[in-house]
């Protein structure tokens, strides 16, 4: 690097500092609970008020969407200052301003395929929250098959007409607006699909939260009739929406995995290795004593390790331009896998104190890792089966053929 | 940047790789079998020395730049690629690591010229049983007024069939499986009272029992500080294993990518193999154990070469990683080219037996999570 650049890096990390010192609320700089995490949108009650002023500041700054162009709300920062700025704000643990699937997935999409009229008209309201989007990707006849999605749009000239049912769309009970995938020809299947938009409260529109295994809903089946939709809410071409679907989803799998899946879990979580220690105990050189649990954890925990810095690498590959195509999905499928050990492992080590569902009687983070262990098992399954990641790595990666 | 190879490291690694696909296929390691020179090749050392391998990680001039552990982790791995036997990991790696991190200026000026222009190979004579236990060292040296008398025997030593010297680790104080009371010896392997018998190993790379009877060797023979030998062999044998890791990796990929090309090749029911989703999952998640293995041993290369405190976690995590993947690979690479796997005519089986052996040396998988598990304090 050029030493001017070097120099305007460190002003800025300087500048960054400050602000943040400035504008970071005391509470924003404490371990994310689970209840004030900030999704936005027009449903947002902000528990902790502090947040609010939080997701204000930096939405201002246009720092929720920091690379994003500023027309757009965003805070037109290159890569670098970026870094800067997520180094800074991990030295004072600030917490993440806004949960947003609008910042993680739709948005970079809009970027990429959107014209300059929706662009400007989405975009700021994800960077400030106003808007919480939602997914409206599997059907129930379309799971790992999802080009064989089958819900209709229909041109009625002035405006597209929309009749059909979606499933797993995470919190559409909770959504202002969905980007969905939709079936504009019937006669192919791929080259039939277009990507559109609107308005969760648009007449005809019905979500229905699920109840999971974990006694939670974060998934919702979504009913469409009749519903009604603008001619300027689709994106892209017309029967144009696959290859939207399609990047979209590398930025879903990408989030899951650079996330690797909710990392801690929640305050009063402790590691699977440091609840076997409580409740199996340790010899005197500080070995937890069941000795095949112990091995099990190491080997979770060097695979975890392996992952992080899998991830790590691949960044640094992408940033010097080096390809990386298709890393996705590997992280996704070890992303899924590292979660489901942690989890199981766990709660193996937690033992009957990891089986509780409710009440007092049990240990309050214990009930916690209960609900995540459950949970879990949604990993290997959303945003793309690991099977189906499988069959994308052997067949894009590895260059394996189809069975003819 | 922990990831990135700089340029020279690039070049160093292109010109690694074209040399041993070109001067070190698999069919050197089997003709080297087959003449029954197990392992023993001067040939291609005097060709490692020309191209200046032995001398990677050592400055032309005391505190000068070298290519690193990185740049001869690139040529450890291309060497593992087609099995090749060669001297680096004990002589370039190895002895050259434990000269610097604990010779006296007098050894580096002796040794280290020698060991960078391949003129003389060395051998760490540590195992005493048939499991790698690094303190369980019973071989003893005594003070003899002007030096030590060391009494004892070495087992499955790497390149002790063929190596000019011998570091050998023996006990001045304590009982075996004590820290304290370790000393590193650089011994002659044509001393008077060693005797070397050769091993013909299952990877055809050979290996050597040395037996040390009444040697005696001289005060100044003594590597670093007498009792305080841990102090050293405990970096060596992370950067030994890490080293060993990055063989392991370019075996495992050689194996995998022979595989893949099977898969893409053989019929039956008139279909490519490599079309049944049974194979391909199973492939895929080779490659995703690979990929993840490849992020490992770099870290831990770039690691010993930075010098961060958290080298011996990475070269524990490297070395059961590679190993738990060189297991895998190499029995998959065995069933999924079916009958052929079987036969000696076929490579396969080479990559299986070669496996193994990297498996168990400087620590088993099993015996790193161990390590990894009290590094980090359960």
């Amino acid at each position: 690097m050029a030493d001017t650049v070097v120099d305007e890096l460190e002003t800025f990390r300087a500048e960054t500092r400050e602000w943040l010192e400035a504008n970071c609320p005391p509470s924003m700089r404490t371990p994310m609970k689970d209840d004030e995490i900030v999704w936005g949108g027009t449903r947002e009650k902000f528990k902790n008020p502090e947040a609010k002023v939080w997701l204000e500041r930096m939405a201002e700054r246009g720092w929720t969407a920091p690379q994003w162009p500023k027309k757009y709300g965003g805070g037109g920062l290159t890569a670098r200052q970026d870094r800067v700025l997520q180094e800074e704000m991990r030295r004072i643990r600030a917490r993440a301003p806004l949960f947003s699937f609008g910042l993680w997935m739709f948005g970079p999409a809009l970027l990429e395929f959107g014209n300059e009229e929706q662009k400007l008209r989405f975009l700021p309201d994800i960077v400030h929250g106003r808007t919480r989007w939602c997914q409206g990707y599997s059907e129930p006849g379309a799971g790992s098959d999802l080009a064989g999605l089958q819900t209709r749009c229909e041109d009625k000239g002035d405006h597209y007409l929309i009749n059909g049912q979606k499933v797993w769309t995470s919190y559409a009970d909770k959504a202002d607006w969905i980007f969905c995938l939709v079936r504009t020809d019937t006669s192919v299947k791929h080259e039939g699909i277009s990507f559109i938009l609107f308005d969760m409260t648009s007449p005809g529109v019905e979500a229905r939260p699920i109840l999971l295994i974990s006694g939670e809903s974060p998934f919702c089946e979504t009913f469409f009739t009749d519903v009604k939709v603008p001619k300027d809410q689709l994106v892209g071409e017309v029967n144009g929406g696959w290859k939207i679907a399609k990047r979209l989803l590398q930025f879903e799998r990408s989030s899951i995995s650079a996330a690797g899946f909710g990392g801690t879990g929640g305050s009063g979580i402790l590691s699977p290795e440091d609840y076997a220690k409580q409740t199996i105990g340790t010899d005197e050189e500080g070995r937890i004593l069941d000795g095949d649990l112990r091995a099990r954890i190491a080997d979770h925990k060097m695979y975890a390790k392996a992952f992080s810095l899998t991830v790590a690498r691949q960044t640094e590959q992408a940033k010097a331009g080096q390809a990386v195509s298709h890393t996705a999905s590997i992280l996704k499928y070890g992303a899924a896998k590292m979660n489901q050990d942690r989890w199981e492992l766990t709660i193996e080590a937690l033992g009957s104190e990891g089986l509780g569902w409710a009440g007092d009687g049990f240990d309050k983070g214990g009930l916690k890792c209960t609900r995540q262990w459950l949970r879990s098992k949604g990993n290997s399954i959303e945003g793309g089966t690991s099977e189906i990641n499988l069959n994308v790595i052997s067949k894009r990666v590895l260059g394996l053929k189809d069975h003819q | 940047m922990t990831f990135l190879l700089t340029e020279d490291q690039e070049m160093l690694r292109d010109t690694a790789m074209a040399f041993a696909r070109d001067e070190l296929p698999v069919t050197h390691l089997r003709d080297l079998r087959d003449s029954g020179a197990n392992g023993k090749d001067a040939a291609t050392r005097q060709k490692l020395a020309e191209l200046g391998f032995f001398g990677v990680i050592v400055p032309e001039e005391p505190g000068g730049e070298t290519f690193g552990l990185v740049g001869l982790g690139q040529i450890l791995e291309a060497q593992g690629r087609t099995l090749a036997a060669t001297p680096l990991l004990q002589t370039a790696l190895i002895a050259a690591s434990a000269l610097q991190m604990g010779g006296s200026p007098a050894q580096q000026a002796e040794w280290l010229p020698k060991i960078a222009a391949g003129e003389v190979t060395f051998a760490l004579a540590l195992d005493e049983a048939a499991h790698f236990s690094p303190l369980s060292i019973a071989t003893e040296a005594e003070t003899n007024g002007q030096g030590y008398t060391i009494n004892g025997e070495k087992r499955f030593v790497p390149d002790g069939h063929h190596a000019d010297m011998l570091i050998v680790v023996a006990r001045t104080f304590g009982e075996p499986g004590d820290r304290h009371g370790l000393s590193l010896f650089l011994v002659p392997a044509n001393a008077k009272g060693v005797s070397v018998q050769e091993l013909e190993t299952v990877d055809s790379h050979g290996a050597a029992h040395i037996t040390l009877t009444d040697v005696v060797v001289k005060g100044d023979a003594l590597l670093g500080a007498a009792d305080q030998g841990a102090d050293i062999l405990e970096p060596l044998l992370d950067r030994a294993a890490i080293g060993q890791a990055a063989e392991m990796l370019g075996s495992a990929q050689a194996a995998f990518d022979m595989t893949l090309e099977y898969l893409n090749n053989r019929k039956q029911f008139g279909q490519l193999i490599g079309s049944f989703q049974s194979l391909q999952h199973r492939a895929a998640k080779m490659f995703t154990e690979l990929e993840m293995t490849r992020s490992c041993v770099a870290a831990a290369l770039a690691a010993a070469d930075s010098g961060k405190s958290d080298v011996a976690e990475l070269a524990s995590l490297a070395k059961a990683r590679a190993s738990e993947l060189a297991h895998l690979v190499s029995n998959e690479c065995v069933q999924m080219h079916g009958g052929i796997g079987m036969t000696d005519v076929a490579d396969p089986g080479l990559y299986m037996k070669r496996a193994r052996v990297q498996e168990a040396m400087y620590g088993s998988a099993s015996w790193h999570r161990d390590r990894y598990a009290r590094l980090n304090g359960y």
